[in-house]
């Protein structure tokens, strides 16, 4: 076997695992991790279903190895609540009902954190381009939109 | 005792208010299992072996090396699953389909699959496995399928519904029919006939989450299946049939579910999971890749279809006919037959004759897609009835006012209407401050009406007191977006009490009486007529249960606001008791307190809406933007409205995407050239504005608290509202879906040259 040792940090805390050269991340965090909210939609970085944040940056972890991981920092939806208390993002998507089948709902709130960390008052045309990268099938984005200006709203306030 | 179905209006307290659902918490922290989140002790991976050719003979399958190689636990192909249909052919063409036995129908149809330690090994696994094909012609354009020099696919299929029988086998599976009156006579009474072909290219439903299962296949004859899917009882029944498993020992849990839209109707890869699991003595996950889904699971019909309308002068139309040529895949369907009967549903029409035609193609097995084959005929025939009112000189929407259908009315489809919504939606639509507003330049206004059924079914519920006076709800139809809060509000608003103190999951099928599966909009008309029922047949025992306690006559308690109270003035002095008072004491008056509900859900009523979009086209690139869209829509009774404007939202976005840029695009050697989110573009953010929703209610006579089924008509309308959008902003006919650039330009083009 040509499995490696890969030390990181994930939700804050440091992983070690073991994976093949060919794996990708999303497939050590759900395989390997059982992290499995984070999920797959296409395998190709089309859907954003899979979005993880790698040192500060938004990516699909179907397109990063899981080597690549080493000595990083990742974010997953498994540690964007603090214990009890929803992140903002979080309870606003419940409030607009902006999930239906919620399978692209991690994806969606991954890329929506990441987007209100860079840029905390959008416009509706900077969420929208913001969020094309994340494939919804069942709501036609319109109460995703409108929680995101409402959670963008709301982390002003706070 | 008997339940009454039938309306009567309520003020309602839970009902129609917007609380957060009940598994949203886990759905915002990733904490919902999905398909593919699931796992098993010694689970295998599985994946499945496709064909390359889009019509081929198999020969001799040669699996001997791929058994071979080390961490391979078991391979199987058609003859591990032998036929045990019994000359069931619509099970039969279930079972071919997921695993091809003699010829492979089209590119991606499975035809061996394996099951290994890790993705790796069955990777190398597939790659040693040999097949012998004698590759033969192919066929996938509907209207090239049904002319009779066309490949045949099967020839043991001589069109159904003619007469006589032809001598000739070909691709037209069947032929129905639809209407009543003297078409022609009534188009030789027309002032105005308008004449067109259109055609609707295949598109693919699209959710989010691929296919997927765990199937777990004992030695002793019982297995578990977790799989994501809109009927776990209906892949029980199928599945069992065909390993030849008992239904009650083939327990189904139905996963989270990410996306279905009538795809996640039909069994493809959960059998092949269970033969595996049987052949290698171990659980089996197979979880689809998105080329798999897209090449061997899924799609509509793609469509090819005539019609002609005609009015007098006055507006009145008299005569209306279409002829619908749907794609089945290679597989028997009533695709055309679906879309011969809604084609018309919305109009009042004294003579009216459509004419369906099954169409098999070397293309994937057609599926349900939300209303399936309606939105494909409301394009032909809003389209038709928009030229229609231009010739005449009416507006539109005046037009359609004047020809629609109303209750009493008898549809096209045979059935005489009761109270319907199009009519409303359409005095909406014409009043709605969207209809009035100015528009751009190279900017165009559309609009249609769509209907669709809407289906009831078996269903079957079970309702549970439990012991501190909150209540479990089990329920058997799928939630495939926000049914168990519906559900919820129902249930509270049932038994009287906070909506926060019910708790409502999907049951497995081990665990409740069967279900149909959710589809045909049915998931909440059907599930909260079960739940009130069930709701109520607990009320009597909560009732029976108080006057136990209070030692009176069962007649003299009533229940209300979540209390049994004693009435009249000889019982003046007993305070009511709560539903947690009775609870409580349930160990000592008799019991566990529950209500259940097993019925088949008649009286779905039918469903209209009208849409209304602007559209700017870019007249050098022949692109487009959706630059405002509304749906109205009558709900009967929104149990919880936002989930109810989410429904419309997103039917209406599907349809945006069908209509614009969505299309199954096959070369010339018969093979899917788009099988991804890259090249198959479904709508993202950036693409779709807001969508405005009002939502209508007229109540459906037919269910206590007026519902209806809102999930699929939104569908309907959004091809043909973009196709007369794009007609006004550009001036030339649009009647080729998907509207893309290149085709907008040609229509352009040919405009000029005219």
């Amino acid at each position: 076997m040509s499995g490696r040792a890969v030390s990181t940090t994930i939700n804050g805390d440091d992983v070690e695992f073991l994976c093949q050269p060919e794996e990708t991340l999303l497939e050590v965090l759900r395989d390997r991790l059982g992290l499995t909210g984070t999920k797959e939609g296409c395998g190709t970085g089309d859907c954003g279903a899979c979005s993880v944040i790698l040192d500060d940056r938004l990516v699909c972890s179907c397109l990063v190895l899981g080597m690549e991981a080493q000595d990083r920092r990742i974010e997953t939806i498994e540690g964007m609540a603090d214990g009890d208390t929803l992140h903002p993002l979080q309870q606003k998507f419940l409030e607009h009902a902006a999930l239906q089948c919620g399978v692209c709902t991690p994806g969606f709130l991954i890329a929506a954190k990441d987007l209100l960390d860079r840029n905390p008052d959008p416009t509706e045309e900077e969420i929208r381009f913001g969020l094309a990268g994340n494939l919804c099938r069942c709501t036609g984005y319109d109460k995703i939109v409108r929680a995101v200006q409402d959670a963008a709203s709301a982390m002003k306030g706070a | 005792m008997g339940f009454d179905p039938g309306y009567s209006a309520r003020k309602f307290t839970s009902v129609g208010t917007r609380p957060i659902r009940p598994d949203g918490v886990d759905k915002v922290t990733g904490r919902a299992r999905y398909g593919a989140d699931f796992n098993m002790p010694g689970q295998l991976v599985g994946q499945v072996l496709r064909s390359p050719h889009a019509h081929a003979k198999i020969g001799k399958i040669d699996t001997s090396k791929a058994e071979a190689l080390k961490g391979v636990k078991a391979v199987i192909t058609a003859a591990d699953l032998p036929d045990l249909t019994n000359g069931d052919s619509a099970m039969y063409d279930i079972l071919d389909n997921c695993m091809a036995r003699k010829k492979a129908l089209y590119d991606g149809h499975a035809v061996a699959a394996v099951a290994a330690i890790d993705a790796r090994t069955a990777r190398q696994a597939l790659k040693l496995i040999e097949v012998d094909y004698e590759v033969l012609a192919h066929v996938t354009d509907v209207d090239e399928a049904a002319k009779p020099t066309a490949p045949v696919l099967n020839d043991t299929v001589f069109t159904e519904g003619t007469d006589p029988r032809p001598d000739k086998p070909s691709n037209v599976a069947k032929r129905s029919q639809y209407g009543h009156g003297d078409v022609e006579k009534g188009l030789g009474q027309a002032d105005f006939v308008v004449e067109r072909s259109y055609k609707t290219e295949q598109t693919h439903q699209g959710y989010i989450e691929p296919h997927a299962c765990v199937a777990s296949v004992n030695s002793d004859g019982t297995a578990d299946l977790w799989v994501c899917t809109q009927g776990h009882f209906v892949y029980r029944q199928h599945c069992a049939q065909l390993l030849g498993l008992d239904v009650s020992k083939l327990r189904v849990t139905s996963s989270e579910i990410g996306g279905g839209f009538g795809g996640k109707t039909h069994i493809w890869a959960e059998p092949v999971a269970l033969a595996l699991s049987r052949k290698a003595g171990r659980p089996v996950k197979l979880v689809m890749s998105r080329e798999e889904v897209f090449r061997a699971s899924g799609p509509t019909s793609a469509t090819s279809i005539d019609v002609r309308i005609g009015a007098r002068k006055d507006g009145t139309i008299t005569g209306a006919t279409a002829t619908l040529r749907y794609s089945c895949g290679p597989y028997y369907g009533m695709w055309a037959e679906l879309g011969a009967m809604t084609a018309f549903a919305c109009y009042n029409l004294q003579n009216v004759e459509t004419v369906g035609y099954e169409v098999l193609v070397n293309r994937p097995k057609t599926a349900a897609y939300r209303a399936p084959s309606a939105p494909m005929a409301a394009f032909a025939v809003e389209s038709a009835i928009d030229e229609l009112a231009h010739k005449v000189g009416m507006d539109p929407v005046e037009f359609r006012i004047l020809n629609a259908a109303r209750e009493g009315t008898r549809s096209s489809y045979g059935p005489v209407y009761g109270p319907i919504g199009i009519g409303p939606t359409l005095e909406a639509a014409k009043n709605h401050p969207h209809m009035k507003a100015p528009l751009g330049k190279n900017q165009g206004r559309g609009m249609a009406c769509g209907f669709w059924f809407n289906f009831g079914g078996q269903t079957c519920t079970d309702l549970n007191i439990d012991s501190d006076g909150t209540v479990s709800l089990a329920v058997g139809t799928v939630d495939v977006g926000g049914s168990r809060a519906s559900l919820s509000l129902v249930a509270a608003e049932e038994l009287g009490i906070p909506y926060e103190q019910v708790k409502a999951v999907v049951a497995d099928t081990s665990t409740l009486g069967y279900n149909d599966m959710t589809d045909g909009s049915r998931g909440t008309f059907s599930s909260s007529m079960a739940t009130i029922s069930a709701a109520r047949n607990a009320i009597e025992v909560l009732r029976e249960r108080a006057a136990e306690m209070w030692d009176i006559p069962v007649d003299d308690v009533v229940w209300e606001k979540g209390h049994a109270v004693a009435k009249g003035a000889k019982h003046g002095n007993l305070p009511s008791l709560s539903l947690k008072e009775i609870a409580a004491a349930a160990a000592n008056t008799g019991g566990p307190i529950a209500g259940h509900s097993e019925l088949v859900a008649d009286g779905a009523g039918v469903s209209f809406a009208t849409h209304i979009c602007d559209i700017e086209v870019d007249p050098e690139t022949g692109s487009t933007r959706v630059v405002r869209y509304t749906v109205v829509q009558d709900a009967g009774k929104a149990v919880h409205p936002t989930y109810v404007e989410g429904q419309y939202q997103g039917g209406a976005a599907q349809g945006i995407g069908w209509a614009l840029n969505e299309e199954y695009i096959y070369g010339e050697d018969g093979r899917l050239q788009n099988p991804g989110f890259l090249d198959y573009r479904i709508p993202v953010c950036s693409d779709l504005p807001m969508i405005d929703t009002q939502i209508l209610e007229i109540p459906n006579p037919n269910h206590p608290y007026g519902v209806r089924g809102v999930g699929e008509t939104s569908i309907v309308p959004p091809l043909a509202a973009i196709a007369n959008a794009v007609s006004n902003a550009v001036g030339a006919r649009m009647t080729h879906v998907p509207m893309s650039p290149p085709r907008i330009l040609a229509a352009l083009e040919a405009e000029k040259a005219d």
